[in-house]
């Protein structure tokens, strides 16, 4: 399938600073990239730069079929960016917002304003269309943003932490409302610290850290890097850790250890279902009191303190 | 070519949104030189005194120079400031022009500055300010002044884009104004002044500005010095509005399309 995003070897320096190191990314056309990294890690200036805003120091980059140095006019024509703060006229109303850059998108003025309609509607902001967009809540703004990027409709958007700072029930809106312009055929590149939104929103992710991709995959390739399942089981009683840790040990791949509070015990277990029903079997023989017992699999959580190794949020 | 005064005029259209909802930014570009007038032209008029005419009809033209100064900080601010915001990098990502952008923002300013000068300028009338050089002339010099302006402005979208922290460019366009005003013959003859100090003020391009527009307007001429500015000033004036203009508009274009929001 043809690449909508192709980046390669992108460097790029602030002062005595190294923002990106060699930037590699491809993005097949109608997927969605999630770009994953810890502030700092070059996200916006990734974005900046596939956007035609900023220049690298050297590397090439085609969007939508146009190089983004030689070409950015044509490149602008196809893409639409939401970065990282929300960029929205707050003197203007939310239409006002919306009508003007449909003008400059050279819509016409009829075709401006329909567009702008189809918009508010779609982004559940019509009874607030016509209030200055500087009484809009966090959320309101966002999807205003949205939006706005989307005016064109454009083959290629950015979304520069689309969700950052929003309460959980606006994200999910916001995360609806993406996946449903991804339904449509649109290429996304979205970056986020959310180890969640990338789960939830992308195909495949890049992890970057310091200015380089450190790794590359599906959600569920980046976590089978961290490796498989594993069994986590919780005693009621805390003096009853030691003895679940020996019922656990001869059916376990590798050894058992004791977790959190003192009254977890999480175990690799070999493949399969049986090896779980050994376990619960065994557990219920030893008559000991359990409060927990589950399948866990590795979060991208897991993945990102494996791959940077630290921590994250 | 189409293209771009549509874009042009769309976003003139945003900067006049903005205008009908913070009236208040009328007064920010008249309250000073309405002052200037009043204090200058009623307070002061009998105690400074110039050769060939009363000084009302000198200094009505350093007003208008000053408001034309008085821009420069407003849109150096404007500037730096809307870098910061998300929205500059969004319309810089539209197949818009740039260069729409800044003219969108100048011509704007432009004509907030020339309701300043037209306020101060009936102040003036109802002070007894009489130009009597008939219609072409006085309207000449009118052009001149909003001329100088659109050149100020460009100059302040340059500084803007160069100096970038709001604080710095509060300090520096404090002095622009100050000695834009008092090192130029705007609001006094260069007559007194040490030759070093004259011949200074006298290239500075304010001076030459105000004088065309007091000849323009028949007001009180500083005494010649024999020099090219006080011989011919509307002539000086033009080409050093020209030259400025070839310096600032381009690298005000390349500044701004290489600018980093920060
Ligand atoms: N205009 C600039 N001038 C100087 N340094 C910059 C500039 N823009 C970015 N940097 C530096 O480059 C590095 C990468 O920044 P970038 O904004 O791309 O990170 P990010 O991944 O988007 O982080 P965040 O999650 O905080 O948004 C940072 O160390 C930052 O300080
Ligand atoms: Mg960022």
């Amino acid at each position: 399938m043809n690449a909508a995003i192709e980046a390669e070897g992108l460097k790029k320096s602030f002062s005595d600073h190294q923002a990106l190191k060699g930037v590699d990314l491809s993005v097949p056309a109608g997927t969605v990239l999630g770009v994953l990294g810890p502030n700092g890690a070059g996200k916006t200036t990734t974005v900046r730069i596939l956007a035609t805003l900023a220049r690298p120091d050297s590397g090439r980059a085609v969007v939508a079929g146009y190089d983004v140095l030689r070409e950015p006019r044509e490149v602008r024509r196809r893409i639409g960016l939401a970065g990282q703060y929300a960029a929205v006229d707050e003197q203007l109303t939310g239409r006002e917002n919306l009508v003007l850059l449909g003008t400059l998108l050279r819509l016409g003025k009829q075709g401006a304003r329909d567009r702008a309609v189809e918009l508010l509607d779609r982004f559940e902001l019509t009874e607030a269309a016509d209030r200055l967009t500087r009484t809009y809540s966090g959320g309101m703004r966002r999807r205003l943003d949205l939006a706005a990027c989307l005016v064109s409709s454009p083959p290629v958007v950015f979304l520069d932490e689309p969700t950052t700072g929003l309460d959980p029930s606006s994200r999910a809106t916001l995360w609806r409302m993406i996946r449903d312009q991804v339904a449509s055929g649109v290429t996304v590149l979205l970056t986020t610290q959310y180890l969640e939104e990338a789960d939830v929103l992308a195909d495949r992710i890049a992890v970057v850290d310091h200015g380089v991709v450190i790794a590359e995959g599906t959600p569920h390739e980046l976590k089978r890097k961290v490796g498989t399942e594993w069994l986590e089981v919780t005693v009621a009683h805390s003096h009853d850790v030691g003895a679940a840790l020996a019922v656990l040990a001869p059916m376990a791949a590798t050894p058992p250890r004791e977790t959190g509070d003192g009254r977890g015990v999480s175990v690799r277990l070999p493949d399969g279902m049986g090896a779980v029903a050994t376990a619960a079997t065994a557990l219920e023989a030893a008559r000991l009191e359990i409060a927990e017992f589950a399948l866990r699999r590795p979060s991208l959580d897991d993945v990102f303190v494996h791959l940077t190794g630290r921590g994250n949020s | 070519m189409n293209g771009v005064l549509g874009d042009t005029t769309a976003l003139i259209g945003r900067h006049l949104l903005h205008l009908r909802r913070m009236p208040t930014r009328i007064l920010s570009v008249t309250l000073t030189p309405i002052t200037m007038v009043l204090v200058l032209g009623y307070m002061l008029n009998k105690a400074i005194s110039v050769q060939g005419g009363d000084y009302l009809d000198y200094m009505m033209a350093g007003v208008g120079a000053q408001v034309a100064l008085a821009c420069v900080g407003s849109i150096a601010i404007g500037t730096a400031t809307s870098l910061r915001n998300g929205l500059v990098d969004r319309f810089r990502s539209l197949p818009t022009s740039r260069v729409a952008i800044l003219v969108a923002h100048t011509v704007s300013d432009l004509g907030l500055a020339a309701i300043g000068i037209s306020i101060a300028s009936v102040v003036g009338v109802l002070l007894g300010w009489r130009p009597d050089t008939g219609a072409l002339s006085i309207a000449a010099g009118f052009a001149l002044l909003l001329l100088f302006t659109y050149v100020m402005l460009w100059f302040g979208v340059l500084l803007g884009l160069s100096i970038r922290s709001p604080e710095a460019l509060g300090a520096f366009s404090g002095l622009v104004l100050v000695c834009g005003s008092f090192l130029s013959n705007a609001f006094v003859p260069l007559d007194d002044l040490p030759m070093w100090l004259r011949v200074l003020a006298e290239w500075n391009p304010i001076s030459a500005v105000s004088s065309a527009c007091r000849e323009l307007w028949g007001g009180p001429a500083s005494a010649s010095t024999g020099s090219v500015v006080s011989e011919h000033p509307l002539a000086t004036a033009l080409v050093m509005l020209t030259v400025i203009t070839a310096v600032t508009v381009p690298l005000s274009c390349r500044a701004y399309h290489t600018a980093e929001p920060r």
